[in-house]
């Protein structure tokens, strides 16, 4: 042995191994059983979750037997039906729909000039931080006496509590994305040639589209529960009511298995938009761009 | 200074055959307590086909000179000038690639980036498409040209950026450090394809390095910078095929330029109690 070996240790060998196949495995891809794939499937496992409340439900129901306080599952489902065959129900619907879609759309259009001023101007910036801290926490519905003092029973009231509760979320998360902006982002525009108007709508509004579609969620969010708790509160005076009106008539004449279905419609409406239309909108856009992962 | 005064002809004749001219160019910019000198009377020439490098340590101010190259902050002293008109903001003929990765404009696909500058600056659409499809096919990327950028890797997204800025054919193509975000083995690649780029195209170029080796490789003409303010410290000739990586001349530049940076990087420490 050298000094060199006594001193490092002996050298040790070196290999080169040529990779093969491995054996005894099986197959290295095989495909799942039914029941795994079934169980891997959210909308199956929340299924499940559904049928299980509302067989509960049925059952607590009927202990009870008490169909003033708490009708069965089955006797909403049969009121909701009854609803929606007398046209009752997509009426009211109807008539909540259109009040939401305007003041909704009315809200977004001054939420988007009021952030464009704010990203471009500096007095922008100190208005719309200035209002939104003032008006964000104040409940829409706090608004509603002034609102019928000034708009009188009707839909121009309704829609102007619906404009308060959408603008301010949606502008604060909107200014919030457009900050977000990256800096490289922002030079690689510019090396475009891109100024003012352009700018905004091809860079930050697309750039900034995360924030603005969580914007969008939350503002439906609270336009939604607003109109409903202000039609309850005087939905009727406008001739033809909405649903919160149809949950508080049916109220008054005790028929609570259609104040149920009312609730169900509500929740329904809320889970397809949620659930369908801002889904859609994000696996076509955000998703699709890996802002967002899935 | 001096060495410039006495070689006036020399800068006359050179002044009709530069693209770009940066003349005793001094910039500033603002921190939240101080005002900082960014370059000190910085002049230097950018011809057509140059593969102009701007090589010194942090603090001597190359990158805020490119960003004032590309139009970004004006100068405090001295001019910039662009085919005799002076630059004012940044622009299309200046495209700009930079060392960040999220350069890319994230909802569009490879090809719909590459196209979005022309398309911006009214080239008409076939035409964009067909320059896009050339610029994409040269960075080796033809495959995934319908792939969005986060699909990509960082060698990837830098090629994307640089066909985007080639696909406009702009008079002079800034790159701000655009491979310092790789990994090296990756970084040496790109230097190659770059290279190769080049030769094919010929287009003028201004690049952005800290790192000597790369200044050297990818460099025809050196401007060396010294920090605190950055100045010229040196113009120097480069230009190394591919093969003579690592040859004593390539050494003997390399060996040259480090010297300059680090021996006056001793003296100011030694001299800058006295001061």
């Amino acid at each position: 042995m050298s000094e060199t070996s006594t001193m490092f240790g002996s050298p040790r060998p070196e290999f080169e191994h040529k990779v093969t196949a491995p054996v005894g495995l099986g197959d290295v891809a095989k495909p799942l059983s039914f029941a795994e794939k079934l169980g891997a499937n959210p909308a199956f496992r929340r299924g499940v979750i559904l049928v299980v409340l509302a067989l509960t439900w049925e059952l607590y129901a009927r202990w009870l037997a008490s169909p003033l306080t708490f009708p069965t599952f089955l006797e909403t489902l049969q009121a909701l039906l009854d609803g929606i065959a007398s046209g009752i129900i997509p009426q009211r619907l109807a008539v909540t729909l259109e009040t939401l879609v305007a003041g909704y759309a009315i809200g977004l259009t001054i939420a988007a000039l009021f952030t464009t001023a704010a990203v471009t101007t500096r007095i922008g910036t100190d208005l719309l931080s200035t209002f939104t801290a003032m008006f964000n926490p104040l409940p829409a519905i706090a608004l509603l006496p002034l609102a019928l003092l000034w708009f009188g029973l009707g839909r121009p009231s309704l829609i102007f509590v619906i404009v308060h509760s959408v603008l301010w979320a949606v502008a604060l998360n909107m200014h919030s994305g457009f900050l977000s902006v990256s800096e490289t982002l922002r030079m690689a525009g510019r090396t475009f040639g891109l100024r003012g108007m352009s700018f905004v709508f091809k860079i930050l509004v697309p750039a900034a589209f995360p924030a603005i579609l969580a914007g969008l969620k939350i503002g439906w969010a609270f336009a939604w529960r607003t109109l409903i708790a202000a039609e309850l509160v005087f939905g009727v005076s406008s001739g033809q009511g909405g649903l919160g009106w149809f949950i508080f008539e049916n109220r008054n004449t005790l028929d609570t298995a259609s104040v149920f279905a009312g609730l169900l419609t509500v929740m329904a409406v809320g889970l397809v938009v949620e659930g369908l239309i801002f889904r859609f909108l994000e696996a076509h856009t955000i998703r699709r761009w890996g802002m967002q992962s899935a | 200074m001096n060495h410039a005064q006495s070689a006036d002809k020399a800068a006359a004749a050179r002044l009709d055959a530069a693209l770009m001219r940066v003349d005793g160019v001094t910039l500033q910019y603002k921190t939240p307590n101080h005002l900082v000198t960014a370059t000190y009377r910085v002049s230097l020439d950018i011809q057509k086909t140059d593969r102009l490098v701007l090589l010194g340590p942090s603090g001597c101010g190359k990158s805020t000179l490119l960003k004032a190259i590309a139009g970004f902050l004006t100068p405090v002293e001295g001019t910039i000038t662009l085919k005799g008109k002076p630059v004012i903001g940044p622009g299309p003929d200046r495209m700009m690639v930079f060392q960040e990765f999220d350069q890319l404009l994230p909802w569009k696909t490879v090809n719909a980036n590459v196209m979005f500058p022309m398309l911006v600056n009214g080239v008409p659409r076939e035409e964009a498409r067909a320059r896009a499809s050339d610029a994409i096919t040269m960075v080796n990327l033809a495959k995934f040209a319908d792939a969005y950028p986060h699909m990509l890797s960082g060698g990837m997204k830098q090629r994307v950026a640089i066909a985007r800025a080639m696909a406009m054919k702009p008079d002079v193509l800034l790159m701000d450090e655009p491979y310092a975000a790789l990994d090296a083995l990756t970084r040496r690649k790109m230097q190659d394809e770059l290279l190769q780029l080049w030769q094919d195209v010929r287009f003028t170029l201004v690049f952005v390095t800290h790192s000597i080796e790369e200044a050297v490789v990818v460099g025809s003409r050196i401007v060396v910078l010294s920090p605190h303010p950055g100045q010229v410290r040196a113009e120097l000739n480069s230009g190394f095929a591919q093969n003579d990586r690592g040859g004593p001349a390539f050494q003997q530049l390399t060996t040259r330029i480090s010297h300059m940076l680090f021996d006056d990087e001793a003296t100011s420490q030694a001299t800058e109690p006295a001061r």
